[in-house]
């Protein structure tokens, strides 16, 4: 052989074997299932039992089949070792949402005393790729309170919610670890990078509240003040986003709509410029609660609600023009006799019309 | 800029009357098909599926092609020392599959297939001290698990076995700044976790102390341009929460407050008219679980042909008559 051959040769040798020889190993991982394999040689898998008479026929991929049979024969024997914790891993990629092979998981971490640093990696890939399951986030849990160490954790949370920004689990989790280890400090600067890549975010908005309710709270003038100026200026960013607006409305409600200084006029004035369904709504809940805590002239006011009812039902959100009928007959009842009543939510039962009938009655005869 | 609303479009051509035969055919052939990788991959939630499938073929009357016997004795097996049932055989027990057991036997009225007293024992051992329940022995909490608690024992006349107060304190700590409710306190408000607790405060005879004019309007906010409902703002519409947001406007007294037409006209797009069944929503693939919801959600927009379907429980309403429940509605 010449000696040009020879490097040929050599220089092949050393990629394409390993090459070869990762690519026979993973293909015995792919395609082998348990019973090739040569430790499980002494166990006798048990089949599925669908119950004395099965209630339907089940076709399974052969893989599949094989895996959870030994996974059955294992709990059956109740079986602690290492074998038994390799299978969980493959019962769990088949089949992440199995709940009992996650139990038997971590009935095995215990007893076979696993290195739980290498269980949060392995959950941490687990998680990245299937993100939408509660046996994964509450295994991640589990892990976290027995290392008690959720320094990796809101990190983690944030590159998963980087990938979908509303995953209910990933939130869950996330207000787990902050209220738990007290995380606080930089959880608001993080929900207003959120809301700055997606101000429509309802489930930054919730955290927002979250956050500040755990840590300042809202009595401080100052603060409440801060807070809804942030979010009208996030309304003038977007001024047909629920979120912001029932954000407004909760911060706000139990201290009253009308009472806050200058918010009335700040909303008239985005009406001019930045007007939604929403912002209409706002002004009759600002209305309403002025009318119920303040004495003065309630003959315009109520007017100015029973406009803006009469305006959504009819025009601005019909589809809720149920709703919107509701109101305004609410306020009427309440503030036109001067008796609060009880309203009925129930419809008119005048079919043909569902509007409110403002324009008699904005003027409230006796 | 900003009005772009997150929604879908039924195309003109999508199914507009209602299908009941074909979903009948769907569910009864549930399962029984070779190429079902689906049905295994939901082993784990089969309890569920079973009392979805049979939910929905007794609100179409349809429930005599189902096969009790066999379906009796598979929940029998399913019953744990502990008293709690599993999904399925070989898997571990949880509160969720024994509600779905309990309920399923109540169609048939055979609850005395489980061990009852052992059933009320496993319910009541997964209250906390706080008041709340977790699903099993591991420990998650969830408001889920507190509807199924109390649906549980209320189909076996056994609510007094748990600390109702308690388990109502929880619940009412869930409640958000949006008189909507999350799965923990402070959790998100979300249509799934409303439904279950109004469900649960329905039961417990404590729903006076829902915000509802405030909660009435958060849920009939879900309803979007295509008539679709979502289950938190800025979601797609999916046809389950037909019986999410529904059930809990109807449970509070404020059904009205959707637009029914455009509601009904996308539960019927959502159907499949080869297949039978209903999907998520509009050309997606269907399955048992939007089956019985977008079926239950017509039912209680008064469709004629199903079955009035009980608003808490998600069961006939015939079947609770005789049982004697009539879980408190708000008017």
């Amino acid at each position: 052989m010449s000696g040009q051959t020879l490097n040929v040769l050599k220089l092949s040798s050393l990629i394409f074997l390993p090459l070869i020889i990762f690519l026979i190993n993973i293909h015995q991982l792919l395609l082998s299932t348990p019973t090739d394999r040569k430790e499980w040689a002494d166990l006798e898998p048990v089949p599925q039992d669908d119950g004395p008479n099965p209630v339907v026929k089940i076709a399974y991929s052969d893989k599949f089949t094989d895996v959870y049979d030994y996974f059955r024969a294992l709990l059956k024997n109740d079986e602690k070792s290492d074998r038994a914790f390799t299978l969980t891993a493959e019962a769990i990629e088949l089949n992440a949402a199995n709940y009992t092979v996650w139990h038997y998981r971590r009935v095995l971490l215990q007893a076979l005393e696993k290195d739980l640093r290498e269980e949060m990696r392995y959950i941490t890939a687990i998680i990245e790729d299937q993100p939408k399951n509660y046996q994964v986030w509450h295994h991640r849990r589990m892990v976290v309170e027995w290392l008690n160490d959720p320094s990796e954790e809101l990190e983690f949370i944030a590159e998963i919610l980087s990938q979908d920004a509303k995953n209910y689990h990933a939130w869950q989790h996330r207000q787990w670890v902050l209220k738990e280890y007290k995380l606080w400090d930089s959880e608001l600067e993080y929900v207003e990078q959120l809301l700055e890549e997606d101000v429509r975010n309802n489930s930054a908005w919730n955290q927002r509240h979250y956050v500040i309710s755990h840590t300042t709270g809202y009595s401080d003038p100052s603060i409440l003040n801060r807070e809804v100026q942030y979010s009208l200026k996030q309304i003038k960013k977007a001024p047909h986003n629920e979120s912001v607006w029932n954000y407004l409305k909760g911060i706000l409600q139990d201290r009253g709509l009308s009472s806050h200084p200058g918010l009335l006029e700040q909303i008239l004035e985005l009406k001019e410029t930045h007007c939604s369904p929403y912002l209409l709504g706002f002004l009759v809940d600002i209305y309403e609660d002025s009318l119920e805590n303040t004495s003065g002239d309630q003959v315009e006011v109520l007017s100015k609600a029973l406009e803006l009812c009469e305006l959504l039902a009819q025009e601005r959100d019909t589809i809720r023009r149920e709703y919107w009928s509701y109101v305004g007959r609410s306020l009427q009842t309440k503030y036109c006799s001067g008796d609060p009543s009880t309203t009925s939510s129930a419809p008119e039962t005048d079919r043909g019309s569902a509007s409110v009938s403002v324009h008699q009655e904005t003027t409230c005869n006796s | 800029m900003g009005t772009q609303v997150k929604d879908v479009v039924i195309k003109s051509d999508a199914p507009s009357a209602l299908l009941l035969d074909k979903h009948a055919d769907y569910i009864a052939a549930y399962g029984s098909k070779k190429d079902d990788y689906e049905y295994t991959l939901s082993e784990y939630l089969r309890m569920s599926g079973i009392y979805w499938g049979l939910t929905v073929m007794d609100l179409m009357g349809q429930l005599t092609r189902m096969n009790q016997q066999e379906i009796s004795d598979f929940i029998k097996s399913c019953q744990h020392d502990c008293g709690g049932v599993s999904a399925s055989i070989g898997h571990d027990p949880h509160v969720l599959y024994t509600l779905s057991a309990v309920q399923i036997l109540s169609l048939y009225d055979n609850v005395n297939v489980l061990d009852v007293d052992k059933v009320v024992e496993y319910v009541r051992g997964l209250q906390q001290e706080d008041g709340s329940f977790a699903g099993d022995k591991w420990g998650e909490i969830d408001t889920r698990f507190s509807f199924c608690a109390v649906a549980t024992l209320a189909l076996l006349g056994r609510l007094d076995a748990i600390n109702v107060d308690k388990a109502v304190e929880f619940v009412l700590s869930c409640m958000n700044f949006d008189g909507g409710f999350g799965c923990r306190p402070g959790s998100e408000s979300h249509a799934g976790q409303i439904y279950c607790c109004t469900g649960f405060l329905s039961i417990a005879g404590q729903l006076h102390q829902v915000n509802a004019d405030l909660l009435g309007w958060w849920l009939c906010e879900r309803q979007l341009p295509s008539g679709g409902l979502n289950g938190r703002p800025e979601k797609l519409p999916d046809v389950c929460y037909s019986w999410w947001v529904l059930a809990s406007l109807k449970i509070i007294g404020r059904i009205h407050w959707i637009d029914k037409s455009k509601l009904r006209s996308f539960i019927l797009a959502c159907q499949d008219e080869e297949t039978g069944g209903f999907a998520d929503r509009p050309g997606d693939m269907v399955d048992p679980f939007h089956t019985l919801f977008g079926v239950a959600g017509l039912s209680l927009l008064g469709e004629g042909q199903i079955k009035d379907v009980n608003p808490v429980l998600c069961m006939p309403e015939d079947v609770l008559e005789r049982l004697g429940l009539h879980p408190d509605l708000l008017s």
